[in-house]
Protein backbone atom coordinates (compact mmCIF):
# COMPACT_ATOMS: atom_id res chain seq x y z
CA UNK A 1 0.00 0.00 0.00
CA UNK A 2 1.54 3.38 -0.94
CA UNK A 3 2.40 5.77 1.89
CA UNK A 4 -0.05 8.64 2.33
CA UNK A 5 1.09 11.59 0.25
CA UNK A 6 1.51 13.81 3.31
CA UNK A 7 4.06 11.38 4.76
CA UNK A 8 5.94 11.19 1.47
CA UNK A 9 6.08 15.02 1.37
CA UNK A 10 7.37 15.21 4.95
CA UNK A 11 10.04 12.64 4.18
CA UNK A 12 11.06 14.52 1.05
CA UNK A 13 11.43 17.76 3.00
CA UNK A 14 13.62 15.95 5.50
CA UNK A 15 16.00 15.03 2.71
CA UNK A 16 16.04 18.10 0.46
CA UNK A 17 14.74 20.78 2.85
CA UNK A 18 11.45 22.62 2.76
CA UNK A 19 11.20 24.63 -0.47
CA UNK A 20 8.50 26.94 0.80
CA UNK A 21 9.17 30.55 1.77
CA UNK A 22 9.02 30.89 5.54
CA UNK A 23 6.47 33.44 6.78
CA UNK A 24 5.30 34.58 10.20
CA UNK A 25 2.76 37.23 11.19
CA UNK A 26 1.61 38.66 14.51
CA UNK A 27 -0.71 41.37 15.74
CA UNK A 28 -0.57 43.07 19.14
CA UNK A 29 -2.95 45.46 20.85
CA UNK A 30 -0.85 48.49 21.80
CA UNK A 31 -2.79 49.04 25.04
CA UNK A 32 -1.77 45.55 26.19
CA UNK A 33 1.90 46.52 25.88
CA UNK A 34 1.20 49.72 27.82
CA UNK A 35 -0.44 47.61 30.55
CA UNK A 36 2.61 45.32 30.70
CA UNK A 37 4.92 48.31 30.99
CA UNK A 38 2.78 49.72 33.82
CA UNK A 39 2.49 46.36 35.57
CA UNK A 40 6.04 45.06 35.23
CA UNK A 41 7.97 48.23 34.41
CA UNK A 42 11.54 47.93 33.25
CA UNK A 43 11.57 44.20 33.95
CA UNK A 44 9.19 43.76 30.99
CA UNK A 45 11.20 46.12 28.80
CA UNK A 46 14.61 44.72 29.69
CA UNK A 47 13.51 41.10 29.31
CA UNK A 48 12.04 41.54 25.84
CA UNK A 49 13.89 44.35 24.13
CA UNK A 50 17.53 45.13 23.36
CA UNK A 51 19.20 48.41 24.25
CA UNK A 52 19.02 49.38 20.58
CA UNK A 53 15.27 48.72 20.43
CA UNK A 54 14.57 50.63 23.64
CA UNK A 55 16.69 53.55 22.47
CA UNK A 56 14.97 53.60 19.10
CA UNK A 57 11.51 53.49 20.66
CA UNK A 58 12.54 56.26 23.05
CA UNK A 59 13.40 58.71 20.27
CA UNK A 60 9.67 59.36 19.83
CA UNK A 61 8.17 59.29 23.35
CA UNK A 62 4.64 59.78 22.04
CA UNK A 63 5.02 56.61 19.95
CA UNK A 64 7.04 54.50 22.39
CA UNK A 65 4.22 52.05 23.08
CA UNK A 66 3.37 51.65 19.39
CA UNK A 67 7.00 51.03 18.51
CA UNK A 68 7.51 48.50 21.28
CA UNK A 69 4.26 46.77 20.33
CA UNK A 70 5.46 46.52 16.72
CA UNK A 71 8.77 45.09 17.89
CA UNK A 72 7.02 42.57 20.12
CA UNK A 73 4.90 41.53 17.13
CA UNK A 74 8.10 41.16 15.08
CA UNK A 75 9.57 38.79 17.66
CA UNK A 76 6.43 36.67 17.71
CA UNK A 77 6.31 36.67 13.90
CA UNK A 78 9.95 35.51 13.92
CA UNK A 79 9.17 32.60 16.23
CA UNK A 80 6.42 31.54 13.83
CA UNK A 81 8.39 32.03 10.62
CA UNK A 82 11.34 29.98 11.84
CA UNK A 83 9.34 27.50 13.92
CA UNK A 84 11.18 28.48 17.11
CA UNK A 85 8.28 28.37 19.60
CA UNK A 86 9.72 25.26 21.26
CA UNK A 87 13.39 26.22 20.98
CA UNK A 88 13.81 28.28 24.15
CA UNK A 89 14.87 31.57 22.57
CA UNK A 90 15.73 34.79 24.43
CA UNK A 91 13.50 37.51 22.92
CA UNK A 92 16.52 39.81 22.71
CA UNK A 93 18.14 37.45 20.20
CA UNK A 94 15.46 38.67 17.76
CA UNK A 95 16.22 42.35 17.30
CA UNK A 96 14.55 45.01 15.19
CA UNK A 97 17.04 47.58 13.98
CA UNK A 98 16.20 50.85 12.30
CA UNK A 99 18.44 51.44 9.30
CA UNK A 100 19.91 54.77 8.21
CA UNK A 101 17.20 55.16 5.55
CA UNK A 102 14.42 54.70 8.15
CA UNK A 103 13.50 51.14 7.25
CA UNK A 104 13.49 48.46 9.92
CA UNK A 105 15.36 45.17 9.58
CA UNK A 106 15.45 42.01 11.64
CA UNK A 107 18.77 40.88 13.09
CA UNK A 108 18.98 37.46 14.69
CA UNK A 109 21.69 36.65 17.20
CA UNK A 110 22.94 33.60 19.07
CA UNK A 111 20.72 30.54 19.18
CA UNK A 112 17.97 32.20 17.14
CA UNK A 113 20.41 32.94 14.32
CA UNK A 114 21.86 29.45 14.48
CA UNK A 115 18.48 27.71 14.29
CA UNK A 116 17.07 30.04 11.62
CA UNK A 117 20.10 29.20 9.46
CA UNK A 118 19.49 32.25 7.31
CA UNK A 119 21.57 35.35 6.70
CA UNK A 120 20.04 38.44 8.31
CA UNK A 121 20.27 40.16 4.92
CA UNK A 122 17.85 37.57 3.50
CA UNK A 123 15.14 38.17 6.11
CA UNK A 124 12.32 40.54 5.16
CA UNK A 125 10.46 42.45 7.86
CA UNK A 126 7.45 44.73 7.62
CA UNK A 127 5.97 46.62 10.58
CA UNK A 128 2.87 48.78 10.88
CA UNK A 129 0.72 50.29 13.60
CA UNK A 130 -2.64 52.04 13.45
CA UNK A 131 -5.94 52.11 15.29
CA UNK A 132 -4.45 50.78 18.50
CA UNK A 133 -2.87 47.71 16.91
CA UNK A 134 0.63 46.88 15.73
CA UNK A 135 1.42 44.15 13.20
CA UNK A 136 4.58 42.55 11.88
CA UNK A 137 5.36 40.14 9.06
CA UNK A 138 8.62 38.22 8.74
CA UNK A 139 9.58 36.31 5.59
CA UNK A 140 12.68 34.33 4.74
CA UNK A 141 13.93 31.99 2.00
CA UNK A 142 13.23 28.28 2.30
CA UNK A 143 15.18 26.35 4.87
CA UNK A 144 17.88 23.89 3.87
CA UNK A 145 18.23 22.68 7.44
CA UNK A 146 17.41 19.01 7.93
CA UNK A 147 15.11 18.51 10.95
CA UNK A 148 16.98 16.94 13.87
CA UNK A 149 14.46 14.10 14.00
CA UNK A 150 15.61 13.01 10.53
CA UNK A 151 19.32 13.75 10.85
CA UNK A 152 21.68 10.77 10.92
CA UNK B 1 -2.42 21.66 52.55
CA UNK B 2 0.34 20.01 50.47
CA UNK B 3 2.95 21.91 48.49
CA UNK B 4 1.60 20.82 45.10
CA UNK B 5 -1.82 22.26 45.97
CA UNK B 6 -0.22 25.50 47.15
CA UNK B 7 1.89 25.82 43.99
CA UNK B 8 -1.13 25.18 41.77
CA UNK B 9 -3.14 27.80 43.66
CA UNK B 10 -0.35 30.35 43.21
CA UNK B 11 -0.18 29.52 39.49
CA UNK B 12 -3.96 29.83 39.13
CA UNK B 13 -3.94 33.19 40.90
CA UNK B 14 -1.30 34.46 38.44
CA UNK B 15 -3.36 33.09 35.53
CA UNK B 16 -6.47 34.79 36.89
CA UNK B 17 -4.69 38.14 37.05
CA UNK B 18 -2.63 37.95 33.85
CA UNK B 19 -3.67 35.02 31.63
CA UNK B 20 -6.75 36.64 30.07
CA UNK B 21 -8.45 33.26 29.97
CA UNK B 22 -12.01 32.82 28.80
CA UNK B 23 -12.53 30.41 31.70
CA UNK B 24 -12.21 30.72 35.46
CA UNK B 25 -8.50 30.21 36.09
CA UNK B 26 -9.18 29.05 39.63
CA UNK B 27 -11.34 26.19 38.34
CA UNK B 28 -9.67 25.21 35.05
CA UNK B 29 -8.50 21.60 34.75
CA UNK B 30 -4.77 21.20 35.57
CA UNK B 31 -4.07 19.64 32.15
CA UNK B 32 -6.29 22.03 30.16
CA UNK B 33 -4.57 23.86 27.29
CA UNK B 34 -4.27 27.49 28.37
CA UNK B 35 -3.78 28.71 24.80
CA UNK B 36 -7.01 26.99 23.80
CA UNK B 37 -8.58 28.74 26.80
CA UNK B 38 -7.68 32.12 25.33
CA UNK B 39 -4.17 32.92 26.55
CA UNK B 40 -2.29 34.89 23.89
CA UNK B 41 1.47 34.88 23.41
CA UNK B 42 1.62 38.33 24.96
CA UNK B 43 -0.45 37.20 27.94
CA UNK B 44 1.92 34.27 28.39
CA UNK B 45 4.80 36.75 28.75
CA UNK B 46 2.88 38.58 31.48
CA UNK B 47 2.15 35.24 33.15
CA UNK B 48 5.85 34.37 33.05
CA UNK B 49 6.88 37.69 34.62
CA UNK B 50 4.16 37.41 37.28
CA UNK B 51 5.22 33.84 38.09
CA UNK B 52 8.80 35.02 38.51
CA UNK B 53 7.59 37.60 41.02
CA UNK B 54 5.28 35.21 42.86
CA UNK B 55 7.85 32.42 43.22
CA UNK B 56 10.95 34.63 43.36
CA UNK B 57 12.60 32.80 40.46
CA UNK B 58 13.78 33.55 36.94
CA UNK B 59 12.95 31.35 33.97
CA UNK B 60 16.16 30.56 32.06
CA UNK B 61 16.20 30.92 28.28
CA UNK B 62 15.87 27.20 27.64
CA UNK B 63 12.48 27.27 29.41
CA UNK B 64 11.09 30.06 27.25
CA UNK B 65 8.97 27.65 25.25
CA UNK B 66 5.30 27.72 24.40
CA UNK B 67 4.80 24.26 25.97
CA UNK B 68 6.23 25.33 29.36
CA UNK B 69 3.26 27.69 29.83
CA UNK B 70 0.63 25.50 28.15
CA UNK B 71 -1.14 24.20 31.28
CA UNK B 72 -1.15 24.47 35.06
CA UNK B 73 0.64 21.11 35.25
CA UNK B 74 3.31 22.16 32.73
CA UNK B 75 3.96 25.40 34.64
CA UNK B 76 4.15 23.53 37.95
CA UNK B 77 6.66 21.05 36.51
CA UNK B 78 8.81 23.91 35.22
CA UNK B 79 8.70 25.88 38.45
CA UNK B 80 9.61 22.93 40.63
CA UNK B 81 12.77 22.48 38.51
CA UNK B 82 13.96 26.00 39.32
CA UNK B 83 16.39 26.55 42.19
CA UNK B 84 15.29 28.59 45.19
CA UNK B 85 11.55 28.46 44.57
CA UNK B 86 9.67 30.34 47.28
CA UNK B 87 6.22 28.86 48.04
CA UNK B 88 3.94 30.88 50.31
Amino acid sequence: MPAPSVLREDAARAVVGDKRTRVGIDIVQVSRIEESLREFGERFAQRLFTEHELADAGTAPSQRSERLAARFAAKEATLKAFDLCESGIDWREMEVRRLADGRCALHLHGKAASLAATSNEDIALSLSHDGGYAVAIVAAPPSSRIPLSFAV
Amino acid sequence: MNEEFTIDHMIRTVLKDHGRLSQDALAIQPEADLYQAGMTSHASVNVMLALEGAFDVEFPDHMLKRSVFASVVAIREAITQLPGVRVQ
